[in-house]
């Protein structure tokens, strides 16, 4: 195992994946000479070549759709979407394009692609540089949805994403770059796609989150803990497919769901899992399944007091958490 | 894969360098000559099934058959790539596709290799033609293209990726991306914009403010050229220079072929609302099947025990497909959820 932060975790699994699979290709912007603007593409152009490692122009639908291309006709594109923020212009590429042409040919044509992206706030970016994105991507059948917290899912998930045969989005929380470190493997292994994982496991509440949020949910599970409340904590990590079964298992072993995303409350992901829990999970209830999100303003607002304000902490989860339980 | 082959295909026409800028052999004449006059049997066919009730929907390529067969006839139909449009039905028939599969679509049959009956007619593809699946939005496929000519040279492989848009797909911004990328990286794409005037009822005065789309091609520092599409064997001439620029690694070339719409936009549409009379009146002048015949008959390559042999085999394989396609089944529902994603078992 070696002590890695969750950016060097991201670039070791490209790196390693370039180096094993000579059909796999980075594009994106700022991708090749800088290495990215957050750097987790440092040196791979240098290791692998300008023709694997491509600055594109300043066109997010250009990137998706000619990655689609390049994956029809026999190679592994790994794109990246420098800031998720800007992710909208290929929209139409991801959603009428990537995500449907297996269904669409009836399995003659497939898309193993990746999207990298990074998310979310809490850095100063204000409307345009911290969006959380995935409701509008979990919701399309044909994608899948990925979200690590931890520096060796990012790595074990990226691998098995790039090995994947269909389209995957890979959401990167941009302020877990640098602050968020972890024991990594040194030896090739795959995280797999789709199931969930207990990161700790507790008696008197489930909270499920992803992402930046399991950081901060951990964190609320120490404090509560104090105060004699036993939290469990799902890291959900993977959106679409998800694990409705972990979930449930949680729930019917706490009786009680907080869900936690810092993306936008109304018809976000959390909606989802909440209904999964009230359909499927009705009888284990002792209290309603809710909801702790972003606030319901278009983005995070950029001075420090707004970006507080929107951005969710462990102390506003163990708020939450107190109010369920108490229920 | 069900549709059977219900004529000898002639041999794939592979591009030979040291015949660039030969006529084609009065051979070659004769076989663009029988897809152009296929295409258009297949395309009246699809009208009369939708007519008569069997076919819900007909997007037609009438009045394009001069563009696609010049076009696609220029590539090495195995080794090439074709990225179609919904209006490539001589594009798809040149490329190898056969009339029945065409019609499996058509009737939204479960043997359709295109998409099993998923898609509305229109929306070919198929890997074993090299076709790439389409869909509706307009020019994202141009990106596609570009994607699948940055694979070929990234993997040494040679293939030439020709790919078909109307002018109205050109003031979508995947157009500007796909043309400027492919350009950036000399590309062996090749651009066949078939401009018909019109983007349903849109007129192309109010789509650009150019006389044509090649002046577009300037913008990229790539040649941009415009042919009349009803001389097939000019469309030919251009098709084969911008495939042999694209094969040497010269890069892309945006080729406009100006066509007439000789259908409404769609068995949906009815143009009577924003073309003249007299503008439709005039159209037949346009026609590719009437231009190139007369053509080919001026030169003597289309003789008429020919020209009835050619349209008695079209009439046979127009008539066998159609038939295979009406006897084929329906999908089932239950089938409906598969290949959302790969599934292990089905194989790829």
């Amino acid at each position: 195992m070696a002590d890695k932060r969750f950016l060097d975790a991201i670039h070791d699994g490209l790196y390693e994946e370039m180096a094993r699979d000579a059909s796999i290709v980075l594009l994106g912007e700022d991708v090749g000479k800088k290495g990215g603007v957050f750097g987790v593409s440092e040196g791979l152009y240098e290791a692998f070549g300008e023709a694997r490692v491509i600055d594109t122009p300043l066109a997010e639908s250009c990137i998706v759709g000619v990655a689609i291309g390049m994956s029809v006709n026999g190679l592994r594109p790994v794109a990246e979407i420098q800031f998720a923020d800007f992710i909208h212009p290929a929209f139409d590429q991801i959603l009428s394009e990537a995500a449907r042409l297996r269904f669409r040919s009836r399995n003659d044509f497939g898309c193993p692609i990746v999207i990298r992206t990074p998310y979310g706030g809490g850095v100063h970016g204000a409307l345009y540089h911290s969006q959380s994105i995935e409701a509008f991507y979990a919701h399309i059948p044909g994608l899948k949805v990925v979200v690590p917290y931890t520096p060796a899912d990012a790595k074990g998930l990226l691998v098995a994403a790039i090995r994947d045969p269909d389209p995957v989005l890979f959401l990167e929380h941009k302020k877990m770059y640098r602050s968020i470190r972890g024991e990594v493997p040194e030896s090739e292994f795959t995280v797999p796609i789709g199931p969930a994982v207990v990161r700790r496991p507790g008696r008197d509440l489930s909270i499920f989150a992803y992402g930046l949020m399991t950081h901060e949910a951990l964190g609320a599970a120490g404090q509560l803990q104090q105060e004699g409340i036993e939290v469990e904590i799902v890291d959900v990590r993977t959106l679409r497919p998800l694990d409705t079964k972990t979930i449930l298992e949680s729930v019917a072993r706490t009786n009680r769901a907080l869900i936690v995303h810092e993306d936008n409350r109304f018809a976000g992901f959390g909606a989802e899992i909440a209904a999964t829990i009230a359909e499927e999970g009705f009888r284990y209830l002792d209290a309603p399944p809710t909801r702790l999100c972003g606030p319901d303003v278009p983005a995070v607002p950029f001075s420090q007091p707004f970006e507080d304000w929107f951005m969710i902490s462990a102390e506003k989860i163990v708020h939450a958490a107190r109010a369920v339980v108490a229920y | 894969m069900s549709a059977k082959e219900t004529t000898t295909r002639p041999s794939p026409g592979r591009d030979d360098r040291t015949r660039l800028g030969q006529e084609p052999t009065p051979d070659q004449m004769l076989e663009m000559y029988y897809y152009v006059c296929l295409a258009r049997a297949v395309d009246e066919r699809m009208w009369a099934l939708q007519r008569s009730g069997k076919a819900a929907f007909v997007i037609s390529g009438q009045g394009h058959e001069g563009a696609q067969v010049g076009t696609v006839y220029a590539l090495d139909r195995d080794r090439d790539w074709l990225v179609p449009f919904y209006r490539s039905v001589a594009a798809v028939l040149m490329k190898g596709m056969p009339p029945a599969e065409i019609f499996l679509i058509q009737l939204g049959r479960d043997s359709d290799p295109s998409s099993g009956g998923r898609q509305m007619p229109g929306h070919y593809g198929h890997s074993r033609h090299k076709i790439l699946s389409t869909s509706s939005p307009v020019a994202t496929q141009l990106l596609h293209a570009a994607g699948i000519a940055y694979a070929a040279k990234v993997r040494g492989t040679g293939e030439v990726c020709l790919t078909e848009l109307g002018e109205g797909s050109t003031s979508e911004g995947d157009f500007h991306e796909a043309l400027n990328f492919a350009s950036i990286h000399r590309l062996a794409v090749v651009f066949v914009v078939e401009n018909n005037g019109y983007a349903i009822s849109v007129p192309v005065s109010k789509q650009m403010a150019v006389p044509n789309v090649s002046a577009r091609a300037a913008g990229y520092g790539i040649p941009g050229v415009t042919v009349d599409g009803s001389r097939v064997l000019q469309v030919y001439a251009a098709a084969r220079q911008a495939v042999a620029r694209a094969r040497s690694g010269e890069g892309p070339t945006l080729l406009e072929v100006i066509v007439p719409r000789l259908t409404a936009h769609s068995s949906d549409d009815r143009q009577e609302k924003y073309r003249s009379t007299e503008e439709l009146a005039h159209l037949p002048e346009h026609d590719p099947v009437r231009v190139f015949t007369a053509e080919l008959r001026e030169r003597g390559v289309l003789t008429p025990a020919k020209e009835q042999e050619i349209r008695a085999q079209i009439q046979l394989e127009v008539d066998e497909g159609t038939e295979l396609a009406e006897a084929a089944p329906l999908p089932d529902p239950a089938t409906a959820t598969r290949y959302v994603y790969f599934e292990p078992d089905a194989g790829t």
